[in-house]
């Protein structure tokens, strides 16, 4: 019998914790499918961070380290520097790790063009701790912690992480899916492929930004909350490339 | 037993630190325990700079120098500073050409070297250090000019081997004041 | 013996760590103990090593976490400011049991504070290095030579028990220069089949991890960890007794307090008053049974420190109240002199504590 669905090798048989709806489970298994079709589980070391996706280091086959809050791009640093040509090294980090606590270390992770491959998962608020504004959180967004809604006056505008790394000279690649439907679910594929294989070619620091929900401190139904990424979140946070360089060059 | 306590003091780019630098290296060479240790920090931009060095038989304690046998002074805030401290019976030597005023202390050795005038005169303008170090060397009984070139060699790197003969003439200069 | 060279402490440390295998150093400058950093900057691109500038201290110390991970030897300096900053990953290093050398060359605090030496540093260093319960070994040299030893020393502390050692230093122990032997012995790294290095599809994988919701997990590997520290505690506490045979009077002292003690100590010998050091190595492990067993003839303990009094408090526990425990103290970046100190000793002797 033909098989037709299996786990990714990468991925573990373990229950995920992640609440119903939630996308990180998505994400999670697209970057196991990559890691299997690149066949790099064996040298692959993944940095989990401090946020709801803190236990990945469950959920993924290969050798894995849990960071300090936002500083996964630190010790990613350390662990592609500790052995470059053996070592294929992916952090997995939220808005709240990589947007704000960590800024500093993705900043200058990006700026080095580390060669290391980041996937974001941009929800637009605090999942792990209840559902507080996050730097990504849109303008008007009621959270617990700006239940009138996010007021830009006081609390400033949120974050566009690829908009804002594409001005560094550092960075190779920098993008934005969302896995909201099936085509959006390939294109991240393509993108989350594309940010290993660039590490493979030893070619600098890949960011790939997923549009991720959260149903449940965002108070909807899954397929409400799916929708509420084209309505709400694409505008703020357009998807496309924002920086390829190796194709930019190729086209000069 | 001896333990000779020295302090040199300047201003920053007098090359007080080198100076200091190779008298240690020379005790290091001559088989004695030795300790070096610098002011550190912003006076050394321009400012003051002072390094102590203890050459001595024993085990070096405390690697400060509070109470010198021995006081470089290669400018007056350094006299100023430490001519006070030096002890009784002690040595200071001070450079007369930057420093216009004499010693106060009557006990305790003094010797003037106009080291900056006549490190311009032989056409070594950045050498006054090691012509006051020549006297030093002299007034301590311990030109040695093996144990000298030796030192020479160690505080001078390989990229600068040219200036070991210069230097050693700065100190000959000294030693004859 | 090798050929003695004159070496700054700061510079010993770094050439110590490459002798001891060190391939990877991540920094950020800080008053004094750059040296390292430059040191480091000069000779890791030359053999095949990495010194990276980190953004931050806190950057540092988590690139350290990330090749400690690896299973690979690997360090940071900086001086009392930006250990704090560190002091986040020196408990998530501990939390996940990671060997690690961290330099801290002490300046004066708090806040910003100064560039001059200071131990204020102490009770960080031993105690409150971040949150949890967790020690670091702490090793306090006292001279160049010891610079270099204890470098190599901490490092296979470290790997031996998976623990952070940290080089407890100060300003003028980071400047001075001394003459240093560089022909340390230096023990390979041990196996570490617990680095995330890729499981090479030939294990199951490896998690470094410090986090652990279920409390009575949490609570067995603190068990654990505690367990090991007594091992530590056990085997490899170090100290040096000065004149301390028939010592009425008990100098407690390290690093540069201690050199500068031995040159009052000497001179109180000259006076005839009977007086002794002990020079703790290991500030964790504290030297407890030898101040303990020193309470039993010592008359009193004078704790010389260039802080408030934060040694001071270890003496006095190690000694259970046998005898007092004074304080003699310079702190902000001042040093003490072999005379204050000398005066100390003799007051302590005038009042009955010797003689």
């Amino acid at each position: 019998m033909a098989v037709v669905f299996e786990k990714p090798h990468a991925l573990a048989d373990v229950p995920l914790h992640y609440c119903p709806g939630c996308t990180h489970g998505i994400v999670h298994r697209l970057v196991a499918e990559v890691i299997d079709e690149l066949g790099i589980e064996g040298k692959t070391i993944g940095v989990a961070p401090v946020g709801c996706s803190v236990m990945a280091y469950n959920y993924f086959n290969c050798d894995m380290i849990e960071a300090a809050h936002g500083r996964a791009p630190a010790v990613a640093t350390g662990v592609k520097r500790a052995n470059p040509e053996e070592h294929i090294v992916f952090t997995y980090q939220g808005d709240g790790d990589l947007a704000s606590i960590g800024m500093a270390e993705t900043v200058h992770a990006a700026a080095r063009n580390e060669n290391i491959t980041i996937i974001f998962i941009n929800n637009a608020i605090y999942g792990m701790t209840g559902g507080q504004m996050a730097p990504t959180s849109l303008p008007g967004q009621v959270t617990q912690t700006s239940p009138y809604g996010r007021d830009v006056k006081a609390c400033g505008f949120p974050i566009r992480v690829c908009e804002m790394l594409a001005e560094l000279d550092g960075p190779e690649y920098l993008t934005r899916v969302t896995v909201n439907s099936v085509k959006n679910v390939n294109n991240a594929t393509k993108a989350i492929k594309k940010a290993f294989q660039n590490q493979i070619d030893g070619k600098g620091f890949s960011l790939v930004e997923v549009l991720s929900t959260c149903p449940t401190n965002w108070g909807m139904t899954p397929q409400k909350a799916l929708e509420w990424i084209d309505e709400k979140m694409i505008p703020y946070y357009p998807l496309g490339v924002y920086k390829d360089r190796s194709a930019e060059e190729g086209t000069k | 037993m001896s333990t000779k306590q020295m302090l040199f003091s300047g201003f920053g780019g007098q090359g007080i630190l080198f100076a200091g630098k190779f008298i240690a290296y020379k005790g290091l060479i001559d088989e004695k325990q030795v300790s070096w240790l610098p002011s550190y920090g912003p006076e050394m931009r321009g400012g003051t700079a002072s390094c102590s060095v203890i050459v001595s038989d024993d085990a070096v304690g405390s690697p400060i120098v509070s109470k010198p046998d021995v006081l470089i002074a290669m400018n007056l805030p350094s006299l100023d500073k430490f001519e006070d401290n030096v002890a009784p019976g002690g040595m200071i030597i001070a450079d007369s050409t930057l420093i216009e005023r004499k010693v106060k202390r009557d006990d305790v050795k003094v010797f003037y070297v106009p080291a900056t005038r006549l490190a311009s005169e032989n056409g070594m303008p950045t050498l006054a250090n090691m012509i006051i170090v020549g006297k030093l060397l002299k007034e301590l009984d311990d030109f040695n000019e093996d144990s000298v070139n030796s030192s020479l060699k160690k505080v001078i790197s390989a990229k600068h081997a040219d200036m070991m003969e210069v230097n050693l003439k700065a100190m000959r200069i000294g030693a004859e004041c | 013996m090798a050929e003695k060279v004159l070496m700054k402490g700061n510079e010993a440390i770094a050439e110590a760590a490459l002798l001891a295998g060190c391939r990877h150093y991540f920094g950020y400058p800080i008053t004094p103990q750059t040296e390292i950093a430059a040191y480091m900057a000069k000779r890791m691109p030359k053999i095949g090593g990495t010194f990276l500038q980190a953004e931050s201290e806190i950057a540092a110390i988590n690139m350290v976490y990330g090749v400690a991970s690896a299973g690979y030897r690997v360090m940071t300096s900086s001086s009392s400011p930006g250990i704090s900053l560190k002091g986040e990953g020196l408990s998530y290093l501990a939390g996940s049991d990671l060997p690690a050398l961290v330099v801290n060359v002490q300046r004066g605090g708090p806040g910003l504070g100064g560039i001059q030496p200071s131990q204020s540093d102490y009770f960080q260093a031993t105690r409150g290095a971040g949150h949890g319960d967790f020690h670091m070994i702490v090793l306090a040299p006292a001279s160049v030579q010891e610079m270099a030893e204890l470098t190599v020393k901490g490092f296979e502390l470290a790997d031996t028990y998976r623990m952070t050692s940290m080089i407890l230093a100060d300003g003028t122990m980071g400047q001075m220069m001394e003459p240093v032997a560089l022909d340390l012995e230096v023990k390979p790294a041990p196996e570490k089949p617990w680095a995330t290095n890729g499981t090479k599809m030939q294990r199951p994988h490896n998690i470094v991890n410090s986090l652990s919701l279920i409390p009575d997990e949490l609570e067995q590997l603190n068990f654990a960890r505690y367990e090991r520290y007594r091992v530590v505690e056990e085997n490899e506490t170090m100290y040096e007794e000065y004149m301390m045979d028939d010592a009425e009077i008990c100098i407690a002292a390290f690093g540069i307090a201690a050199r500068v003690s031995k040159n009052a100590i000497n001179e109180a010998r000259r006076q005839g008053i009977k007086v002794g050091m002990i020079r703790p190595i290991t500030l964790w492990p504290f030297p407890k049974a030898v101040f303990r067993r020193a309470a039993d003839h010592v008359k009193t303990f004078i704790s010389v420190e260039l802080s408030m009094g934060q040694m001071i408090e270890d003496v006095r526990l190690a000694t259970e109240c046998k005898a007092p425990v004074l304080l003699c103290n310079r702190v902000g970046g001042m040093i003490l002199s072999p005379e204050q100190v000398l005066e100390a000793i003799q007051n302590a002797a005038k009042n009955g504590g010797a003689n």
